[in-house]
């Protein structure tokens, strides 16, 4: 990739990002539903109302209001929130870490799964084990990830009591984290007794987020594995005598991957946009469940600002995907 | 080199090169056992963990808010948390009686412009400083002044100019509120900590508040739990779980779940089919009738001005089948706002299932199934009992009489701002909740026709209602709005549905005592 093209693509982000801010600012202003009522109570009279929306400066046409927005954007603040009554980038910092850690660690399964599963699909192609990686395929495309959800705990909690089906650590620990990266920082601190409890707490959510994405990378990375092996090295090495696997491991995989990292970096948007569900499933205190709260209480100035670290994320994960694909892909790097 | 490569296929896959060290066949084995040692560690079982001395409860609703005095703090289901740490002024006992707590009297003077309260003495805050009148006083004070946003400001700016003598307190009255004292004990009415909160300020009290309440908040992390460590001090004795844990679990499926796996002990307001189903497998439970009410809320406008049309809809609606199909029998049909265990509650006043008639009074307005009255009902959905379902029910009951009704899903700030501005549909479905039993926090705010809350704006109603908002003679206000309640039954200005049943479910052994309030405290709980 020249620098011209890596610098045409962040030229994008702000613009990206400035359209997405105003398109929701503005939704969000016109759905009915005024914060003012649910935040004055039942005996709110007309003034304490128009107090209220002079307070949080609802009462100024929407433009002037998303001018103030920004303005205050540029200071890195986004509001202040109006049912927790902090800061907006507190709160959504608060929240942001425990996400990242449960796309991380779906990302993790969903990757070596999935690229298990398409790996064993190939190379024991037209056998029990290619029907039953092409079953497990169109088994987790149809089952949405919050059907999962529920299938998990009933499975893991109820039935077996193997897994916690709720929360992201055993309140019963006295525990104090530095960071809320709390499964990154207990890993650092070598407190491993408390890192396999936070992981005890993320592995369903995780699964319940990275089985869909798996079968979507196994039928993927599978196809693209069956095209290459058709291609001439592929023959050639085969006519040369070189096992199968190798064939399948050196030759075939590393050219299968690309457009298996390309269409990973756009599922994965998906997969952090299933964070909203299944996070509630599991009360799982990440930014998917407080983007629920934060829409039932009509908190404009909080959902403005999950919204717009959504879609950052959206943009760095589509920024590095090409990126990775680039890197892989030599054809592409002076493109 | 190859060789490592196809010992760490998925990582060489990824990024091309050196991820072997990390994905090498060793390090695989060693997470692998990790992984497998997961349930060992999960956290799985802490209700039982240290047997009698932690409490789990898996419960419903997000606390948002440490401060109870803030609008996100009024829910009802949030008194709850609030009432394991803070003291309110008054109690309510689980039968609505109101009973001492941090005030030990309380009333008005002869001619009832001023109120006496009487503060409890030998209290003490969780951070060990005294409590006194001072706080009480301020505490009442604060609620009343604008600044605060009170979301309940209107009642609480009915008292000024108060003044502390010893451990009593006086206030003139600004304007006659004949529930003040009920709200004593109602939504956000908790002492605060005066001088800690001047000391700390209410963002470092919402770090890290303090109340008199049995319990003290020991963590929270918000979305995810609250754990309560038990008051030594407390004043009404220590209670008997050193530790409680209150894991918010919004979904239903995931609390029943929280129980039946073990992992709390302890959950409520849960689908009546799940807590029978757990009830048979063995779960003790509970499910009495508490201040909740089904009610359909009727805007006066276009057809509904149409009396025969009111009734006939009113007539047409089986509400026992109502209670027995989708609340499998939990649940008491009501012809009116008033609960059984409300001060105004006239069981005199009956409104009978009676399809016939229903169908005479739309035939008397030119109605029938032929020619159908067409009606819009909006509703939530999911954020009451079987809200939906209940609306869907009364479609087709009214369907056969001759009402079609269209049924619209709205959420709870949409109709909120649609009945505050008097554009909600002809019938509402709203589930109204009323634990000071007070006919004027039911029959009154859902009715008066200058009330936010109500869809029914009737001069003439109202006027016939403006001498009770003010009549100092409790049993004559009592009468009153008995009166009301049957003018209102008669003309169908409002359906009430039934009084809901609140379910609680827990593990054997465990002592629970259930409040018509709804409230679920672990203070009141022991083990059996």
């Amino acid at each position: 990739m020249t620098g011209q093209t890596l610098f045409r693509r962040l030229a994008l982000v702000p613009l990206t990002l400035f359209t997405v801010a105003l398109v929701v600012f503005v939704l969000l202003r016109i759905i009915p539903g005024d914060p003012a009522l649910l935040m004055a109570g039942p005996g709110a009279t007309a003034a304490d109302l128009q107090s209220i929306r002079e307070g949080f400066g609802l009462d100024k046409p929407i433009m002037t209001q998303f001018g103030q927005w920004l303005l205050d954007l540029t200071h890195g603040d986004l509001g202040r929130s109006i049912s927790f009554r902090a800061d907006v980038v507190s709160v959504v910092a608060q929240r942001m870490p425990p996400t990242l850690e449960l796309v991380f660690l779906a990302l993790v399964i969903a990757v070596v799964l999935g690229g298990g599963l398409a790996l064993l699909g190939t190379y024991y192609r037209g056998g029990k084990i290619e029907w039953l990686v092409d079953g497990f395929i169109a088994l987790f495309q149809s089952v949405p990830d919050f059907l999962l959800a529920l299938l998990l705990i009933l499975l893991f909690t109820v039935a077996t009591s193997l897994l916690p089906g709720s929360g992201r650590i055993d309140p019963a620990l006295p525990v104090q984290f530095k960071t809320q990266f709390y499964i990154f920082e207990s890993l650092v601190r070598g407190q491993f007794s408390i890192l396999l409890g936070l992981l005890a707490h993320a592995i369903l959510p995780a699964i319940a987020l990275a089985l869909p994405f798996a079968s979507m990378i196994a039928r993927v990375l599978k196809a693209s594995l069956g095209d290459v092996e058709r291609q001439d090295y592929a023959v050639m090495a085969r006519a040369r005598g070189y096992s199968e696997r190798r064939i399948l491991m050196v030759e075939s995989l590393p050219n299968a991957v690309i457009p298996t990292a390309a269409l990973t970096g756009i599922q994965l948007t998906f997969l952090l946009a299933g964070t909203v569900l299944v996070e509630r499933i599991f009360a799982y205190p990440g930014i998917g469940n407080l983007a629920v709260d934060a829409v039932a209480s009509r908190d404009l100035p909080l959902l403005q600002g999950i919204i717009l670290a959504f879609a950052v994320l959206f943009v760095v994960v589509n920024l590095v995907s090409d990126l990775i694909v680039i890197s892989l892909n030599p054809r592409l790097r002076n493109g | 080199m190859r060789k490592q490569r196809s010992d760490a296929v998925v990582a060489t896959s990824l990024d091309g090169h050196n991820m072997n060290s990390l994905f090498s066949r060793r390090n695989f084995l060693k997470a692998s056992g990790a992984v497998a040692s997961l349930p060992l560690f999960g956290g799985l079982n802490v209700a039982a963990q240290d047997g009698a001395k932690t409490l789990t409860i898996a419960s419903n609703v997000n606390l948002t808010a440490m401060n109870p005095t803030l609008p996100a703090a009024t829910g009802n289901q949030l008194q709850t948390y609030y009432t394991t740490f803070f003291d309110p002024f008054i109690k309510q006992a689980p039968d609505l009686n109101y009973v001492p707590s941090v005030l030990t009297k309380w009333g008005w003077n002869e001619d009832m412009t001023k109120v006496e309260l009487v503060v409890r003495d030998g209290v003490v805050w969780h951070d060990g400083s005294p409590f006194t009148a001072e706080d009480v006083a301020w505490s009442l004070d604060r609620a009343g002044r604008p600044e605060n946003k009170n979301p309940l400001r209107f009642v609480w700016a009915s008292l000024s100019n108060f003044k502390v003598d010893g451990n009593v307190v006086t206030a003139d009255v600004v304007r006659f509120e004949p529930t003040i004292f009920k709200w004593f004990g109602f939504l956000g009415a908790y002492v605060l900590p005066k001088k800690y909160i001047e000391k700390v300020g209410l963002d470092g009290f919402e770090e890290a508040p303090i109340g008199t309440g049995p319990y003290m908040v020991e963590k929270f992390e918000r979305n995810s739990f609250l754990r309560l460590k038990a008051n030594d001090k407390y004043w009404g004795g220590k209670p008997a779980f050193d530790t409680v844990i209150f894991k918010f679990v919004t979904d239903g499926a995931g609390r029943v779940a929280q129980v039946e796996s073990g992992s709390s002990d302890l959950t409520y307001n849960i689908p009546f089919e799940e807590y029978d189903r757990l009830r048979q497998k063995g779960f003790e439970g509970s499910a009495i009738l508490v201040t909740n009410c089904a009610t359909l809320f009727i805007t006066n406008k276009d057809a509904m001005l149409d009396p025969n049309v009111r009734r006939a809809a009113h007539h047409a609606i089986d509400k026992k089948a109502i209670v027995q199909r989708l609340m499998r029998g939990y649940g008491e049909p009501q012809s009116t706002m008033q609960a059984r265990e409300y001060d105004a509650y006239d069981p005199s006043i009956q409104v009978a299932y009676d399809p016939k008639l229903a169908e005479k009074l739309l035939a008397d307005s030119g109605y029938s199934t032929q020619r159908p009255v067409q009606v819009t009902m909006q509703t939530t959905k999911g954020m009451a009992p079987k809200d939906f379902e209940i609306t869907q029910a009364v479609a087709g009951m009214w369907r056969k009489v001759g009402i079609e009704a269209a049924i619209e899903v709205v959420d709870l700030p949409k109709r909120s701002e649609l009945i505050r501005n008097y554009q909600a549909a002809n019938f509402v479905f709203q589930s109204w909740s009323n634990a000071t039993g007070d006919p004027h926090n039911c029959t009154g705010f859902a009715l008066y026709d200058k009330s936010v809350q109500s869809c029914w704006r009737d001069r003439e109603l109202g006027a016939k209602m403006d001498p009770l908002w003010v009549e100092k003679d409790f049993k004559k206000r009592v009468a009153g709005w008995k009166e009301i309640d049957r003018l209102v039954a008669k003309n169908a200005y409002i359906i009430p549905l039934f009084q809901y049943a609140q379910p609680i479910v827990y593990r054997k052994g465990l002592k629970v005592v259930p409040y018509k309030s709804e409230l679920v405290l672990p203070q009141t709980m022991s083990l059996a």
